[in-house]
Parts: structure tokens; C-alpha cells; sequence
């Protein structure tokens, strides 16, 4: 069943104030990495407020759906998509990256338990994927409904060790992996296609023996459909290529790879990110 | 306390190990019957590996439990992190490989994925050391200790012996500790017996006991038979040695290596391994702080290694009886 109007505002809504939180975050923290954590916002606010299985009660409840985070770099979207669903108080937020926090600059499940890892090094999040999977098939044979979801980057291709859970995750037919690649096109140093060419990135991954599928990442129907879909397939693994606008929400700074690895810190950066996301 | 098995006091001291006339056992195979004897009361027990599933002792475990193994292919990074994964599901997953290839390219993913999420992941690291042999330097691991010392949490055994590997393999199984084992490809004479304790954390003295030695000698693996042997010639040269068998190189069993330090005055170290971040740096490291005494250390100086039969290699980088004695000699005239 397709989602609702009144649903997809809903949707919008959130994910807009997810965005303002990374935005504030990020200022306070004077660091960190903007473009893929505005991109990613809609994806987040898809999956905690609409599909996964979860608990912000009973974060370690052992029933539910698993997310990784690969990509850790974009975790200020995560912490914000966290609060919003109700794991620990806003407030929280304006402490990213300080002494002691338990929002470090790149997830650490020891601090912030409702992480199923630690991330931040590359290409490490699929892999590690698989073994939950694996795992779960050991104890609930193909019976079990639990999803797990890897959230990666584009640029993350480039590391071999993402290719080796690809190989393994189709080799084992792990019907119930779906992983979601933040296709941006950009990486720290420049457009991905100029720094190590992806493309035809699906038809790399249909060549491995994944489901393929490429979608709008910043329209609520699409990911709809295409999750729906990929929960429907028996067997192997699935991928969604979601083309995302980095920096998704300022308009002055989208699409730009220079907003990779940074946060606004000058006057005018953040008079301009303040603009499109002011305060309450 | 004079702890030698009968077999090692009735050799020869100037034997090399091929010339011996006793019987040879593999820590990987007796490594590898632990585990599955942990496996059949242990269901979390999973086990996987990159290739290489009979040279690293993990067949039995295949025939076994076919279930609970996972064969990632060629892929030393793909084995530390899918095992990552399943230890987030409550699995307790042992992974295998030679240790040049893991720790030795996967370390990233085992600081990672394994250290920092404290997840119990056990590494088997095997073919460590020269006595690889004719394979050569490619596949000599020298540097595994140094790795896994350094990562916050991780723990380090290296069996002297196959029984002591076989109760390695029983003992990690039971902790929640990210864990290291190194194992030697060479069969190796057994050095303890049945009833020798193995405690995670806990050295033993091997040889002598004397509770005023001349010097103590600090041994850590397979090699540890030629630490017997260089204590046996020095015996017969009056001289009074304790061997203390280091198979759990971190935690460091600190009580112990304090106390020789402080009855012999004397210690030499003996690892198949860079002299450089290895046991008896982690020896040195302790002492240096808590009770300074002259030390030498019996390890490969900052050189790879070559092919060659494992006899001559240990001669070769001085890690035989009669570098072991050399290295006596020296510290004693400090």
C-alpha cells in the first residue's frame, strides 16, 4: 500500500527537523561532515519513523530489525533521527563531538548503546552485516522476520572490503539484507566519478548477484516502494542506489564536494545555513 | 619444582628438534579438537575461515558443526568483520587464518570492528614465527605480537605446546574478551603434560625452581623447547636457571615475571618474533618500571625471514639453544 499523503507530510516534517538538528549540531561542534548527513536525512526519517522494527524504550529488544551505519562519518543524521524517535533528549544534540559525550565524532557503540556498531573506517559495514544475517540464520533458519539494513556510502565502494560482503552476502543468499548506498557523487577529494569511477555501479552490483534497484533518495514514494520491494525478494540479497543531493536542504551549498568533510564555521557559512535552517 | 614431561629430560641436550626420537605434536590440531570439544556444549560457538580451513586445524570442526561454519573465500578482511557481525548476534565466532594475513592485513578491521566494539571474537593466527620454514619470509609471521598487544582490550596467548593449545582453545571460549592465538605450523614436542594447569593470565615455571636462580629465562611458544634445552646446557655448566613458559603474553601474568626478576636478578627473553613490540618488549615495559634488571632478548632483529629448513632457521637469527646460552652468557656479565 502506498503511503499516504498525510503520512509523507509527516515524513517531510520530520526529516526537515532532523536537518535543522545536524545543521545546529554541527555549528556548535564547529566540525564535521555536513553534505552526506543532510543527504541521508530523508532515508533516516524513512526507516525509524516508518518501517523499522524498534524500540527506543528497549534499544537492545532482541527482536528488532538491525541497522548499520557503514558510513559513520554521517552519524550526526543518525543522533538526530535517534532523538526525534525518542532514544535520549534533544538536548543532547549541541553536545556532537565534546568531551565525554556520548555522540562522538564517529559512532561508538560503547557510549551510545542503540548502535549496533562502531563505525567510521570504511567499507567494514556490509561485511559485518552478513555475519548479523548469518548469524540469525544460524538460530531462526529462513523463518526469521528480522531485516537487516546497511546504510553506506558511495565512496565506500572504492574499499575492497565492501566487495568481499558483497561476494559473501550473494554467495549465502541473504534474502534479508537490504543496503542502501548514498549515491552522492561525492567523496573528500572531489566528484566520486573523477576520484575512482563507480558507475554503472548497479549493473556492478547485479554482475555480483544482488537485487538492483536505483531510486530518488529524497522522495518518500520511491523509497517506499523500493524497501517494499526489496523485502519481497527470496533469493539473494538486495541494494538500493539511492541518488541523493548532498547537502540536501541549503541551496548554496548542494551538490558541492567541498562540503564532504566540513562543518559551517565562518560568519557567512553559517548566516547561510542558518537561512535555511533557522532556529526554533 | 622441576615440571619437564619424562620425554624432554631424557633427550639429548644437542639434539635439534628433527633428530629427536620423540613424538611430534601439532598445535593445530590439538588447537583444533578444543575447539570443537567447546563447540559441542557451546552452541554460540561458530567458527570461520579464509581458505585455508585444514592447514589452520579447522576440519573437524567443518565435519562437525557444517552449520556453524562460515568460508569466506580468500579474504582476510571479509573473515574479521562478517565474524564482527556475528558476535553482535551473541555468537562467540573463531576465525582463521595464517597470521600474516590475519592480524596481519585485517588489523584495521579487528581494532575496529572487533577491539572497539568489544565484541569476543577469537583469532587464530597460524604458521607464526620462522619454523614456518621452506614457505619463507612472506609467510613467516614475526610481527602478529607487536599487532595484537597494542589494541586496548585484545588478549594475546601463544601456547608452548599442543596441549597447551588445546586448553587455550577451551579456556578463550568461555571469555568475553576479544582474544589472539598464535599457533606454530611446525608438530612440536610437548613440553607440559595433561595436568599442567592453564589459567588465561597465569605463567608457569617449566624448568629449575630454585628460589635463588643465576637467571631467568622468559619463554613464549614452540621455541620455548630450545629455552629447555640452552637451560639444560647451562645447568651442566653450573649455572642456575628458571624457565618460566609466558603462554598468556597479555594480560601479562605481572607477579610472576617480578618475582624471577627479582630472585635471578637476571632475565632473558625468547619469542620467534621481532625483537621490537613483542614479548620481551612487554616484559621490559613491566620491568622497567616495577623492578630493573639486565635483560637480553632472544627475537628476530629487525630482518624478515628467508626459506629454509626450521633447525636453521632458528640458528640462523640466533634463536636456538645456543643463541638462547649466548644470550645467558651476556646478561650474566652485566
Amino acid at each position: 500500500m502506498a503511503l499516504s499523503s498525510e503520512k509523507i507530510e509527516m515524513l517531510e516534517k520530520t526529516a526537515w527537523s532532523i536537518r535543522r538538528s545536524v545543521v545546529h549540531m554541527l555549528i556548535e561542534a564547529r566540525s564535521g561532515h555536513l553534505a552526506g548527513a543532510l543527504g541521508m536525512a530523508d532515508i533516516f526519517t524513512y526507516l525509524y519513523f516508518h518501517t523499522l522494527k524498534h524500540d527506543p524504550k528497549n534499544p537492545s529488544w532482541p527482536m528488532r530489525d538491525r541497522l548499520v551505519l557503514s558510513n559513520g562519518h554521517i552519524c550526526p543524521a543518525l543522533y538526530a533521527t535517534l532523538a526525534e524517535a525518542g532514544y535520549f533528549p534533544m538536548s543532547d544534540l549541541m553536545t556532537l563531538r565534546k568531551l565525554s559525550s556520548h555522540l562522538q565524532g564517529h559512532p561508538h557503540r560503547e557510549w551510545l548503546p542503540a548502535l549496533e556498531t562502531s563505525s567510521g573506517p570504511l567499507g567494514c559495514g556490509l561485511s559485518q552485516t552478513v555475519g548479523m544475517a548469518l548469524a540469525d540464520r544460524i538460530d531462526n533458519g529462513k523463518a526469521s522476520d528480522r531485516h537487516f539494513y546497511c546504510l553506506m556510502s558511495d565512496g565506500e565502494l572504492d574499499e575492497g572490503n565492501t566487495w568481499e560482503g558483497i561476494m559473501l552476502g550473494a554467495k549465502e543468499k541473504l534474502q534479508n539484507i537490504t543496503a542502501i548506498i548514498d549515491r552522492n557523487k561525492i567523496q573528500i577529494d572531489g566528484p566520486t566519478e573523477d576520484i575512482m569511477p563507480l558507475d554503472p555501479i548497479g549493473d556492478k552490483w547485479r554482475a555480483f548477484n544482488w537485487h538492483v534497484q536505483e531510486i530518488d533518495g529524497h522522495d518518500f514514494g520511491e523509497i517506499d516502494k523500493a524497501i517494499n520491494e526489496a523485502r519481497l525478494v527470496t533469493d539473494r540479497p538486495s541494494v538500493i542506489i539511492a541518488n541523493t543531493i548532498p547537502s540536501k536542504g541549503i541551496p548554496e551549498f548542494e551538490g558541492r564536494f567541498e562540503w564532504h568533510g566540513k562543518a559551517p564555521t565562518t560568519k557567512e557559512e553559517i548566516e547561510i545555513a542558518l537561512r535555511a535552517f533557522p532556529k526554533e | 619444582m622441576i615440571v619437564m614431561s619424562k620425554q624432554i629430560k631424557n633427550m639429548e641436550s644437542n639434539n635439534s628438534n628433527t633428530e629427536l626420537n620423540i613424538e611430534l605434536k601439532s598445535m593445530r590440531v590439538e588447537f583444533g579438537a578444543g575447539l570443537v570439544e567447546a563447540a559441542s556444549t557451546d552452541e554460540r560457538i561458530v567458527a570461520l575461515c579464509a581458505d585455508l580451513t585444514e592447514s589452520t586445524g579447522l576440519s573437524d570442526f567443518k565435519d562437525k558443526f557444517p552449520d556453524r561454519f562460515i568460508q569466506v573465500g580468500v579474504a582476510e578482511q571479509n573473515l574479521a568483520t562478517v565474524a564482527s557481525g556475528m558476535a553482535a548476534m551473541g555468537k562467540i565466532p573463531f576465525m582463521a587464518s595464517y597470521a600474516v594475513f590475519s592480524p596481519g592485513r585485517n588489523w584495521e578491521q579487528i581494532r575496529t570492528t572487533i577491539c572497539y566494539n568489544d565484541r569476543p571474537v577469537k583469532i587464530i593466527g597460524s604458521h607464526t614465527g620462522v619454523n614456518v620454514g621452506p614457505d619463507g619470509g612472506s609467510h613467516q609471521a614475526l610481527e602478529d605480537i607487536a599487532m595484537m598487544r597494542s589494541l586496548p582490550r585484545m588478549v594475546v596467548i601463544s601456547p608452548c605446546d599442543a596441549l597447551e593449545a588445546k586448553k587455550a582453545a577451551i579456556a578463550m571460549s568461555k571469555t568475553d574478551s576479544p582474544t589472539y592465538v598464535r599457533l606454530a605450523r611446525e608438530k612440536s614436542p610437548n613440553m607440559t603434560s595433561d595436568d599442567t594447569p592453564f589459567v588465561i593470565g597465569k605463567a608457569n615455571i617449566i624448568f629449575g625452581g630454585s628460589s635463588k636462580p643465576d637467571v631467568g629465562i622468559i619463554s613464549t611458544g614452540a621455541i620455548t623447547y630450545e629455552a629447555l634445552q640452552a637451560a639444560k646446557k647451562l645447568e651442566e655448566m653450573g649455572k642456575k636457571v628458571t624457565v618460566l613458559n609466558l603462554s598468556t603474553i597479555k594480560p601479562l601474568d605481572r607477579d610472576k615475571i617480578i618475582e624471577l626478576a627479582r630472585s635471578a636478578g637476571a632475565i632473558v627473553t625468547v619469542e620467534e618474533h621481532q625483537m621490537a613490540g613483542g614479548m620481551g618488549s612487554a616484559v621490559a615495559e613491566l620491568l622497567a618500571k616495577e623492578y630493573p634488571v639486565p635483560m637480553e632478548f632472544v627475537a628476530v632483529n629487525d630482518v624478515f625471514g628467508q626459506s629454509g629448513k626450521s633447525d636453521e632457521l632458528l640458528s640462523l637469527y640466533g634463536l636456538d639453544r645456543k643463541g638462547i646460552v649466548e644470550a645467558v652468557m651476556r646478561v650474566l656479565k652485566r
